[in-house]
């Protein structure tokens, strides 16, 4: 277990740009996952680390040793593959023994740590069978069993949870992030599944086209995104694009005078999150108050969701939770829409 | 209604049945007669039989011609079907991992020796032997290397694409996972990747060694003087004597390969890689 440094990490495939100077600090026994779209590099970043492609420019550092230039045999990297990766004319215990016969550790021991192994993942009956006679989700617990047993300084997971089915993935991720914390053990998670991502992760680190667009805890990125990008991924969000146009005056390209708090130069947006709107009545107290029309009402049980013409080139969603005294407008309705001004963020 | 579909059911099944019937008989009837006129007692078969017995198989066994020919071809089959597969199998990996310009002519390259015939092949052969000991002076034409060397060019074309088939559901994420447990490239090979294309590999032995046992056109031009292998042994038999010791080395022949294939089989489901 080991802190993990990237530092300005980059890398080129002939004229793309596949990951562009990342930089990231991993503490030990950190749980962070790389968030992103496919194709935004967080698989190319995660590879990167585990050694299986040579970076364009900058540097990995795990523990005190720049590992840069180390083929992936000679770093103590555990890394559990989308595919699980299982061999399979090796039988369970083989394939978790596998990475301490390559360290030459004594059969005794060998016994022992793969017992033990399989003990944590669940799965102490199945060490003879072949990988397919297992299900999908005892194959993930092969492979997790796998990389744990060789104790590696780092656990590298690709999209680990993204062969389960829906109910499977839910126990699984808990699962997983229990281990973790129980073994201290420092983790990169690579997903596109931003639900995962939250539920899982100590820090997470949202990429697009190969940057890095901001690193931080749930609360930072869900109140405080960096830009549109962020805004936009993590969570739902209303986003009015237009310019400020004075002091705590934001004017929407369908011509509404917005209140707002904070500033951006030029070309801007406003973000406010779905929840974080009223309608109707309970709006009085607020700053803004747009009229507008109903168009579309989605019934989502714990929540109803109000689509609201707000302008002719602008609409909102509103979320309001399924009280028993609440309100649900129908479509064609007039109605208000209403947020303080700190409700909103403002972004370049 | 009922009875109808019923009834049409029925006759498709018996046509099923009737055309797979014919068509097994048609493949198995000549091994069957060639069986059991390997026990024909009398020197010119003729039905019926006058009388059974085992006196072809010992006449095999008294011919040196025979068991000189019986070993010439399976040393060259062995050697062969060994050769071929140490070429075939870096080959398919090849082929099936790299995009290069070269890779499809290559591909294609590699299957040739099958499409061309074996006369042709043979004859080819021949004449680039006969140019190449006039050029080296070194002792080519006609001898055991040259016939091995010929034999690994009809080899190869099985062994390469069995084993290609075999790569076409590799999983190459195992191998990185294997790196990622510390083994090293050349580890990985031996303990990850070879055994998991086994079954190809060993179709391909098996294709290699019965294609080459059992040819005959090529190896006609290859084999030096005083040298022959069984199949030309068999042929150079028939032209002079029609009796059964020809059934009994075929049925030999067939108990050879046919003990071969149950062997591999007990390894590889050959239904599986074929």
């Amino acid at each position: 277990m080991a802190r993990l440094q990237i530092e300005r990490l980059s890398k080129h495939f002939g004229p793309t740009v596949a990951v562009h100077e990342v930089s990231l600090d991993v503490r030990d026994g950190e749980f962070v996952v790389l968030l992103g779209p496919s194709g935004c590099g967080k698989t190319t970043t995660l590879r990167m680390i585990a050694g299986f492609i040579a970076p364009t420019n900058g540097r990995v550092r795990l523990g005190d040793d720049d590992i840069t230039t180390l083929p992936p045999w000679k770093r103590n990297t555990g890394m559990v593959f989308q595919s699980y990766a299982l061999f399979p004319h090796l039988t369970v215990v083989e394939n978790v023994a596998f990475g301490l016969e390559m360290r030459n550790v004594a059969g005794a021991a060998v016994a022992e740590r793969v017992a033990e192994a399989l003990q944590m993942v669940r799965l102490a009956g199945l060490a003879d069978r072949l990988p397919r006679q297992l299900s999908g989700g005892q194959q993930q617990r092969v492979a997790l069993a796998r990389s744990l047993v060789i104790r590696p300084d780092v656990l590298l997971l690709d999209e680990p949870l993204s062969n389960l089915d829906a109910k499977l993935r839910e126990a699984v991720r808990v699962e997983i992030r229990e281990l973790q914390r129980r073994l201290g053990i420092t983790t990169v998670m690579v997903t596109h599944d931003q639900e995962e991502a939250l539920i899982m992760a100590d820090r997470l680190v949202v990429m697009s086209e190969g940057s890095v667009r901001q690193v931080g805890t749930q609360r930072d990125l869900y109140e405080r995104p960096a830009d549109r990008f962020v805004a936009g991924f993590v969570g739902r969000n209303n986003i009015l694009t237009g310019r400020i146009v004075g002091p705590g005056w934001f004017e929407t390209e369908g011509g509404l005078r917005i209140a707002c708090a904070g500033s951006a130069p030029g070309h801007a947006a406003i973000a406010v999150r779905p929840e974080r709107l009223a309608l109707g009545p309970g709006v009085a107290n607020f700053d803004n108050r747009l009229p507008g029309t109903v168009e579309f009402v989605s019934y989502l049980g714990a929540s109803i969701d109000v689509h609201v013409r707000v302008s002719s080139a602008e609409r909102m969603v509103i979320s309001q939770p399924n009280r028993f005294d609440g309100l649900v407008p129908k479509e064609g309705d007039s109605i208000v829409v209403g947020w303080p001004s700190e409700a909103a963020v403002v972004l370049s | 209604m009922a009875l109808m579909v019923i009834d049409r059911r029925l006759l498709g099944s018996w046509a099923l049945t009737g055309a797979a019937s014919i068509t097994l008989a048609f493949i198995l009837l000549p091994l069957v007669f060639v069986t059991w006129l390997a026990f024909f007692q009398q020197a010119i078969p003729s039905f019926p039989p006058q009388g059974y017995s085992l006196k072809w198989f010992f006449a095999i066994a008294e011919n040196p011609r025979f068991v000189d020919g019986f070993w010439l071809s399976l040393q060259v089959a062995i050697a062969a079907m060994l050769i071929g597969l140490a070429i075939g199998v870096p080959a398919a990996l090849c082929l099936a991992r790299y995009r290069f310009w070269a890779r499809e002519p290559m591909g294609n390259l590699l299957l040739l020796p099958i499409l061309v015939p074996g006369i042709v092949l043979g004859t080819s052969l021949y004449v680039f032997h006969v140019e190449v000991t006039i050029l080296t002076t070194l002792p080519i034409l006609g001898s055991i290397a040259g016939l091995v060397a010929g034999h690994i060019l009809i080899v190869i074309p099985w062994s390469v694409r069995l084993i290609t088939a075999s790569l076409a559901g590799f999983d190459r994420n195992i191998e990185e996972a294997a790196q990622n447990l510390g083994a090293t490239p050349t580890r990985t090979f031996f303990r990850i990747t070879l055994p998991t294309i086994r079954p190809g590999i060993v179709a391909a032995a098996l294709f290699g060694f019965v294609v080459s046992f059992g040819n005959l056109e090529m190896s006609m031009f290859l084999v030096g003087a005083g040298r022959t292998t069984l199949p030309i042994t068999i042929l150079q038999y028939l032209e002079y004597r029609i009796d059964p010791t020809i059934a009994a080395v075929s049925v030999l022949q067939i108990m050879l390969i046919g003990t071969a294939m149950l062997i591999t089989d007990r390894f590889v489901k050959l239904s599986r890689v074929v």
